[in-house]
């Protein structure tokens, strides 16, 4: 019979100062990402969507530092987080923004589809749902082949309205796979608030249906995130099967770009409320309060992020377009 | 042959999204049982603007927002047909079709051949497609093949305002399932619309220029680029006659195959994959009807076999333009 612990237990605070120093690099470097993106997009630089992440980095943080380097994850259309924090290159990213041949995905697939599968990012995803049984199916291959990796799937609170969310959750758990499913609720699909989309106020209800157990996290607390992916990935490595998180998170920006309320589908006093409860606001005060870092330790993350940044830039708007000769390229194999 | 019945005089200009969402409002006007589903329809009045202010009319029975649930959101739409509403569903983005293919395939255009003729499902969904705006491989698909090919549906593919409009009144009045597949590169094109509602019959195709020299079929947006390709060919003396289907399923061969006998010569091209495309079923048909009446064989353009590409260089050199079709009527013109 699934169970759900009510909300991660605040006690287990034991987290080493190496954990939380990670966890803040990881935020950081996800933030600044994403906000230069917004900026490149702003300018006209880019072509495409952009979906940004800014808000939600303590889900990825927190997801990402309990897991290693071969264990795999799907991702959405929101996907830039994840593969920053599941450690892709910047600059492979910014020059798929950029749809330059040196990009994640040669130019070809732009914001919604960055993948990198030496870090085991199995691709961000332009289909909401999609991810999710590829998760599964990764899993599933962990399993087989007798390896102990897990594998990760983020997904939104508008996502567990599709029908693939359901079947690859249920898959999951009559097989029994090292799947966790990660719900990152940040209210809204799209333009449309939770309570217009489904009668419940916790997605992690929906686990219970599956014979899973989930655990509900304060998303915009890295460390309680990271506590509880920590739990679920254990959890799923030793054998004990798939598990769901549901963080309670928040997108700063428009669903699209930066800023685009044609219609405005929440206030601006909801914005401020959340933006109070800052992820990298309230890990950099808790280690400055406790002891973990210096003010001047973590200002140098943010500088030296920054310069990275700023390189990967450069470094993409100075690397060659794809040749159109190219046109079927990677369409086949062999 | 009158290709419409639209009234003769157009009195302002408007954009296709504007254009359709007017048709839309006459259409729920005209008749009660039409109603709208979709994701962020209603509220937001669609990613695409297609459905602004119709929440502000028609309220929320008849504009209806739903989950991220596109096969449940088709299923809603074919009982509800089956029931005698008129749905009108939203797909936003043709390329997530994939998601809820059975209901559209299997069931919406089955469903009244299963029921022996007992019941019709006059149902319209409406999707945005086609390349251009760097939106990848997921969201830039021209899928009309795949639905094409399915008997029981029917597809429409406007190619400005003015049939933007006129299409899709008749979708909602025709008792057939019906996906209008709207253009997204064209949302802000602006052409002559007129005012009163009028429906553009389905199944017949528009001569959109007179020539005598090349018979050019296009389909949706090539159709504003096969007319730019043939100002470029007047100018070199070639008269190019373009043909706008209008409607891909049913396909109105008749108007084409009068077109071929005068030209001699044709040139089909979609934006869809040119591999397994329409372009292949219209000349598999000219060849039949009128084989002896070609100069040359029926050239078509179409994309590359490949996904859309994200990067711009790319996607420009994949999706045709009126610079490969004229290139492919001076083609067709140098053959004897
Ligand atoms: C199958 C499918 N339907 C609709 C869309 C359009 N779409 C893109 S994102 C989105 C909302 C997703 O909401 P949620 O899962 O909560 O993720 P969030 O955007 O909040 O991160 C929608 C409807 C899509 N990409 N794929």
């Amino acid at each position: 019979m699934a169970q759900r612990a009510s909300t991660a237990s605040k006690k287990s605070a034991q987290v080493s100062t190496q954990v939380i120093k990670d966890l803040h690099e990881r935020m950081v470097r996800i933030r600044l990402f994403e906000t230069e993106a917004g900026k490149l997009m702003e300018a006209g630089k880019l072509p495409g969507f952009l979906h940004l992440y800014v808000g939600q980095e303590a889900v990825a943080a927190g997801v990402m530092a309990a897991l290693r380097d071969d264990d795999q994850i799907t991702s959405t259309h929101r996907g830039h987080g994840h593969a920053v924090a599941k450690g892709v290159g910047f600059r492979e990213m910014y020059a798929e923004l950029y749809g330059r041949v040196t990009g994640a995905c040669l130019g070809r697939g732009g914001s919604m589809h960055i993948n990198d599968l030496t870090r085991g990012m199995l691709g961000a995803n332009g289909i909401v749902g999609a991810g999710v049984p590829i998760a599964v199916g990764a899993a599933f291959a962990a399993r087989y082949k007798g390896e102990d990796s897990v594998a990760v799937t983020f997904f939104g609170d508008g996502a567990t309205n599709i029908g693939t969310f359901h079947e690859g959750a249920n898959m999951a758990a009559i097989l029994g796979l090292p799947v966790v499913f990660v719900c990152e609720n940040n209210g809204y699909a799209e333009f449309t608030p939770q309570s217009g989309h489904m009668l419940l106020t916790d997605v992690a209800d929906r686990a219970a249906a599956y014979g899973m157990p989930s655990v509900i996290v304060d998303g915009m607390d890295a460390v309680a995130v990271h506590r509880a992916a920590t739990e679920a990935v254990a959890r799923a490595r030793s054998g004990a099967g798939p598990m769901m998180i549901e963080a309670k998170t928040y997108r700063y920006f428009d669903h699209q770009g930066v800023k685009g309320l044609r219609h405005p589908y929440r206030s601006d006093e909801e914005v401020a409320e959340w933006r109070a409860r800052d992820p990298i606001d309230l890990i950099e005060a808790r280690a400055v309060a406790d002891g973990t870092a210096t003010r001047a330790e973590l200002d140098d993350v943010w500088r030296r992020t920054r310069d990275e940044i700023a390189q990967a830039i450069a470094y993409a708007e100075a690397s060659p377009l794809p040749d159109p000769a190219d046109l079927l390229l990677n369409v086949y194999s062999g | 042959m009158t290709t419409t019945e639209a009234p003769a005089v157009a009195t302002r200009k408007l954009t296709y999204v504007k254009a359709f969402n007017e048709g839309l409002a006459q259409a729920m006007r005209e008749d009660e049982n039409v109603f709208v589903a979709g994701e962020d329809v209603a509220g937001y009045g669609g990613v695409f603007r297609m459905f602004d202010n119709l929440l502000d009319e028609f309220g929320p029975r008849r504009m209806i927002d739903t989950p991220i649930s596109e096969a449940a959101l088709v299923g809603l739409g074919v009982g509800a047909a089956a029931r005698g509403l008129r749905p009108v569903v939203d797909l936003m983005f043709m390329d997530f079709i994939g998601v809820c293919l059975d209901q559209i395939v299997n069931q919406a255009a089955k469903m009244k051949y299963m029921f022996g003729g007992a019941l019709s499902v006059p149902l319209t969904i409406t999707t945005a497609s086609g390349a251009g705006l760097g939106a990848a491989a997921q969201h830039s698909q021209s899928l009309e093949a795949w639905l094409a090919h399915v008997p029981g549906l029917k597809v429409v593919m406007p190619c400005d305002a003015y049939t933007a409009k006129g299409l899709t009144v008749s979708a909602i009045r025709d008792d057939n399932p019906v996906v209008v597949m709207l253009n997204k590169v064209l949302l802000g094109s602006t052409s002559e619309v007129p005012e009163e509602i009028y429906g553009i019959p389905l199944g017949r195709a528009h001569t959109a220029r007179q020539g005598s020299d090349v018979t050019v079929i296009a389909l949706g947006r090539m159709v504003g680029e096969a007319l730019a390709a043939a100002d470029e060919l007047a100018a070199e003396g070639v008269e190019i006659e373009v043909i706008d289907p209008r409607t891909v399923q049913p396909l109105d061969t008749e108007t084409m195959f009068a077109s071929v006998r005068r030209t001699n010569r044709v040139l089909v091209v979609h934006e869809a994959v040119t591999f397994g495309g329409l372009g292949a079923e219209i000349a598999a048909q000219i060849q039949d009807a009128a084989f002896d009446y070609l100069d040359a064989p029926v050239l078509r353009i179409g994309a590359p076999f490949s996904p859309v590409p994200f990067s711009p260089v790319l996607e420009k050199a994949y999706v045709p333009d009126r610079a490969r079709i004229a290139q492919g009527c001076r083609r067709l013109l140098e053959r004897s």
